[in-house]
């Protein structure tokens, strides 16, 4: 009796324990989805953020303005004006008056100035324009300012959006997409601020980033990898390499402030010192997936060359390195699209400046996507907050399309031995 | 070297002058990364060293006071700067210990999940969309933190009474947590599967689930590994610039309370060097110690993890 209650207690304990096991089994996994979880709804909920607050910057609301055409005299921004106030007549006091011209951007001026210097003929006539609505306007426009906030929370007051419904039923109100924004430097008016410096200045320092890179990372890891004997000066650069892939970004910056900028004494904000520091930061990174690439061309190849009478040399240009091209290519490509996003070391160069004219030359002043971004992040006007955004959109749509390209590079050329 | 065998001669024909000069190129080429390691020790070293003229090195190390404002004149009231790295020093490490207590266990667990865990499929799509966490510019995250994250939890805390400041550590550090997730979990991902499957079959063998072959038999035998990682990403954490210059905050905290904003050793260096700057004011050249600190640092760290993760992958070789 006594040695069956025994049993039934220790497969009853045993059944216990075999149940406790198997939740912490289940508790374990649990955790494991978890973790996974939080990684993937963060990239949706960045992602989904970024997109929200940015697609609405590739759009732009219009106004139609009626302005009588001065036939003499250059005071445009008076007959801008002079145009608003006739189509708003009831607008008599000085405040009143400054809302009303905030309608237009700043900018319309100079338009109805180019359209009239492009036709002398409408000189003494009245003109109807398009021009661009003011930032908050186009943000009321575009549902980014809401007409339920109390009115002294918005930007843009009753009256004005009085103004703005009666142009709008009048068919003067238009979105249209914003080219401007593709094509314009920066401006202290969201309106008229664009991303083209940026581009440009991005472009022109990844490709002096990768004139300087490619070749120098390509021809060090031919050296380190195939002809090099190993001794102690190999291994130290190794080493060194190593670690320079691992010196925080701004580190970088530090050393293009004080070799190139005040050393060499290279103009400040120019996209050729922006491309040397991110050459020299890319460079741990083609060296070692270049060696990589290198490494799994086989012997058999190398062999081969040698016995039919080519030199190293000749076996390793000729040879190997084209076998290992695709290889060395996406690790170019991957550095390459690194160093787009790199912005600390190019703040610390000077890139980070008010640049309104698009860069000529590799030399003029110019900043860079990343930078862009972090300048207008940093504005506190509503308007900017959307460039902010489409500005990363720009930007990871360019990281992406380089990392995609690697990865189709990789699996259409990759040669698995 | 290779001669002009055929007629015993030593005279160096075209094709070998060429290629001793190829060989040369590629040897200067080797020598640019040398270069540069000594272009940046030699450029910190230097204005570091012209900075302590000005300021004693005990006071840059040790000094509780950090607000390098020095007069631009000299008659001005305030006309010296304090420039104490402590409370940067603090406020870089809160920041850090926040970012890694979040990519620290969330990369671990995601990286065993994905490894031991998921399907064949399912790896295929998660890995790769979590390695895109790692391939976003580090100023979105920033404009992230700043617009979206900092915000939310202000406004979280307000509703339990809890005052959060707007620039708060916790809101950069989170986010930077999950901007090393990738980094801890490829890490991990690699010493898990570089345990062999023998240990692994043999704990499955015996009678182990599968949490307890992970936790009892891969983690004990890939924890090197796995600890090299996470001093590689705590060396990564620490140099993180954009995210704190957009999240977190510019004046000198000493405190370790999360919710408070501090500033970090790589906000510091930005804030001083944008801008106008005089090559001999103290202001500019702190800038240059911080760096030195941080290169000093970092290096250490990056050091000792290449030498551990080194040291484990050759034990199964």
């Amino acid at each position: 009796m006594i040695e069956q209650v025994d049993t039934v207690k220790r497969q009853k304990r045993m059944a216990d324990l075999r149940d406790k096991r198997h939740k912490a089994e289940v508790r374990f996994r649990r955790i494991g989805v978890a973790a996974v979880s939080v990684g993937l709804i963060f990239l949706t909920v960045l992602f989904g953020v970024v997109l929200a607050s940015g697609l609405s910057a590739f759009k732009q609301t219009y106004v139609q303005i009626d302005v009588a055409v001065d036939a003499e005299g250059d005071n445009y921004q008076g007959m801008v004006k002079r145009g608003l106030r006739e189509y708003f007549p009831e607008v008599k006091k000085r405040r009143d008056k400054r809302k009303l011209y905030a309608l237009v951007s700043s900018e319309a001026p100079y338009r109805l100035k180019a359209l009239v210097e492009e036709n002398p003929g409408y000189r003494g006539k009245a003109v109807s324009l398009w021009v661009r609505a003011g930032a908050d306007v186009d943000m009321f426009v575009k549902g980014e300012i809401s007409r339920a906030l109390p009115e002294d929370e918005r930007r843009l007051k009753d009256r004005q959006i009085a103004w703005v419904d009666s142009l709008e039923d009048d068919g003067r109100v238009e979105t249209r997409f914003n080219w401007h924004f593709f094509t314009s430097g920066d401006s202290r008016e969201p309106e008229l601020a664009g991303i083209a410096v940026a581009v440009l200045g991005s472009l022109f320092s990844l490709l002096v980033c990768l004139a300087l890179s490619f070749p120098l990372g390509v021809l060090t890891a031919v050296y380190l990898e195939e002809l090099a004997t190993r001794n102690r000066w190999t291994d130290f650069i190794e080493v060194n390499i190593n670690n320079l892939a691992a010196v925080p970004s701004i580190v970088f910056g530090l050393l293009g402030l004080a070799v190139f900028l005040n050393v060499f004494e290279l103009p400040r904000s120019a996209p050729m010192v922006g491309g040397m520091v991110l050459a020299l930061m890319t460079l741990p990174t083609i060296i070692i997936t270049g060696r990589a690439a290198l490494k799994a061309v086989p012997p058999s190849i190398r062999e081969a060359a040698l016995a039919v009478g080519a030199s190293p040399l000749q076996a390793v240009f000729h040879h190997v390195l084209p076998l290992a091209m695709p290889g060395v290519l996406t690790g170019t490509i991957i550095g390459t699209a690194r160093a787009l996003g790199e912005t600390a070391p190019l703040l610390m160069i000077g890139m980070v400046a008010f640049v309104v004219d698009l860069p000529e030359t590799i030399l003029s002043p110019a900043t860079a996507l990343p930078v862009q971004v972090f300048l207008w992040a940093d504005s506190p006007e509503r308007g900017f907050e959307e460039r902010t955004a489409a500005a990363i959109l720009i930007l990871l749509a360019f990281t992406i399309l380089m990392n995609l390209t690697a990865v189709l590079l990789r699996k259409k050329y990759e040669i698995r031995w | 070297m290779p001669r002009n065998r055929v007629f015993g001669t030593s005279i160096p024909t075209r094709k070998v002058i060429v290629e001793r000069m190829v060989m040369g190129l590629l040897i200067a080429c080797s020598t640019v990364a040398v270069l540069t390691t000594i272009g940046i020790v030699l450029s910190l070293v230097f204005e570091s060293f012209l900075f302590f003229r000005k300021v004693p090195i005990t006071d840059f190390l040790f000094g509780l006071q950090w607000s390098p404002q020095t007069a631009i004149r000299a008659d001005q009231v305030g006309a010296s700067g304090a420039f104490g790295a402590i409370p940067l020093l603090v406020g870089t490490a809160l920041i850090s210990a926040i970012a890694l207590s979040v990519s620290g266990p969330v990369g671990l667990y995601a990286a065993i999940y994905i490894a031991e865990y998921a399907s064949p499929r399912f790896r295929a799509v998660v890995k790769p969309a979590l390695e895109v966490l790692a391939g976003i510019p580090t100023v979105v995250y920033g404009f992230f933190a700043a617009l979206f994250v900092a915000p939310l939890l202000r406004q979280g805390g307000e509703s339990i009474g809890l005052a959060v400041s707007s620039e708060s550590a916790l809101a950069a550090g989170l986010v930077m947590g999950v901007m090393t997730i990738p980094f801890v979990s490829s890490i991990t991902d690699d010493a898990i599967t570089a345990v062999p499957s023998a240990l692994k079959e043999g704990a499955l063998g015996m009678g182990a689930t599968r949490s307890e072959m992970v936790r009892q038999v891969v983690l004990p035998a890939a924890l090197p590994g796995i600890a090299g990682g996470m001093l590689l990403a705590t060396s990564r954490v620490i140099g993180e610039t954009m995210i704190v210059v957009m999240a977190a905050g510019l004046t000198a905290n000493l405190t370790i309370n999360p919710l408070e904003a501090v500033t970090t050793v790589t906000v510091q260096i930005v804030t001083l060097l944008t801008g106008d700057q005089e090559f001999d004011s103290a202001k500019t050249l702190s800038a240059f110690a911080l760096g030195l600190l941080l290169f000093v640092v970092t290096l250490i760290l990056n050091v000792i993890a290449l030498k551990i993760v080194k040291t484990y992958r050759e034990q199964y070789d």
